[in-house]
């Protein structure tokens, strides 16, 4: 049943923003910050961790499950260490995926060759 | 400019917005729910294995991220992600693994700039906004909740 939830919720996710982005004419950067910016603030009035219990991966794989991920690793910080927790917490969920990003990212370009 | 040349000029706008093909807000929008829904899709798949072998699901959420990552920049590196941009729009670009595409095409982009100024520049030249303003959102988050919880002390 999650199956089904994360393909209609992280498909419903992608149809809204291509929405959006055609009707308003926007660059894809537009719609990418604003779905991370609504993830991040959906996070703080508690109500993405209940989408991500129903929608998985449909919930977890949109850009707003990054900047849920990343309110999640600032607020856990922040209760464990006080003000410090506002400035480590960012990277806590995050890191891996920003730093294997680097490293993939560095490592196909290398070996693939320039394109055209 | 003579009425007959500016008569000549609207009718070729006219057949110029006439000819152009129609972007229909329907077909974009269900290609880039099929394209994100089944990302997501095979984003569960990953999820739950991981969740077999990752103590917490917090780990696990991170792990499958990274696989996702991972996916998106080996399909950058084969041309295949481009592609599928062009199918699903928002689809593929939604989806973390257009995030990896971002940085992933970038990097070999601008690689022939140089390795510093092209490549370490630039590689995230569209992914920068989304970690700088995810950033700076989750501060305030965790600023507003902290506040309101008490953790400040």
């Amino acid at each position: 049943m999650t199956y089904l939830w994360a393909f209609l919720i992280g498909g419903a996710i992608c149809a809204l923003a291509q929405l959006i982005m055609d009707v308003f004419k926007l660059p894809p950067a537009y719609i990418l910050v604003g779905l991370t910016v609504t993830g991040a603030v959906l996070n703080g009035l508690g109500l993405y961790q209940p989408l991500l219990e129903f929608a998985g991966a449909g919930a977890l794989i949109p850009v707003c499950g990054f900047g849920n991920a990343i309110a999640t690793g600032i607020i856990a910080e922040v209760k464990r260490l006080g003000w410090e927790g506002l400035f480590t917490g960012a990277f806590e969920l995050t890191g891996l995926g920003v730093t294997s990003a680097v490293v993939f990212g560095f490592l196909v370009a290398l070996v693939s060759g320039p394109r055209r | 400019m003579d009425p007959k040349e500016a008569a000549k000029q609207q009718e070729y706008r006219d057949l110029v917005k006439a000819m152009e093909p129609k972007p229909s807000l329907l077909r974009n929008m269900l290609l880039a729910f099929l394209v994100g829904g089944t990302i997501c899709l095979i984003g569960q798949f990953v999820f739950d294995f991981f969740k077999g072998v990752e103590q917490t699901e917090a780990e696990a959420s991170a792990i499958t991220l990274a696989a996702m990552i991972f996916l998106g920049a080996v399909a950058t590196g084969l041309g295949v992600y481009d592609e599928l941009g062009e199918l699903g729009g928002a689809g593929a670009a939604v989806p973390i693994t257009g995030f990896s595409n971002s940085i992933v095409s970038a990097a070999m982009e601008f690689k022939r700039e140089g390795l510093i100024l092209g490549m370490g520049c630039k590689m995230f030249i569209i992914a920068g906004p989304v970690l700088v303003y995810g950033i700076l959102s989750g501060f305030l988050v965790g600023l507003v909740k902290g506040t309101l919880l008490g953790y400040f002390r």
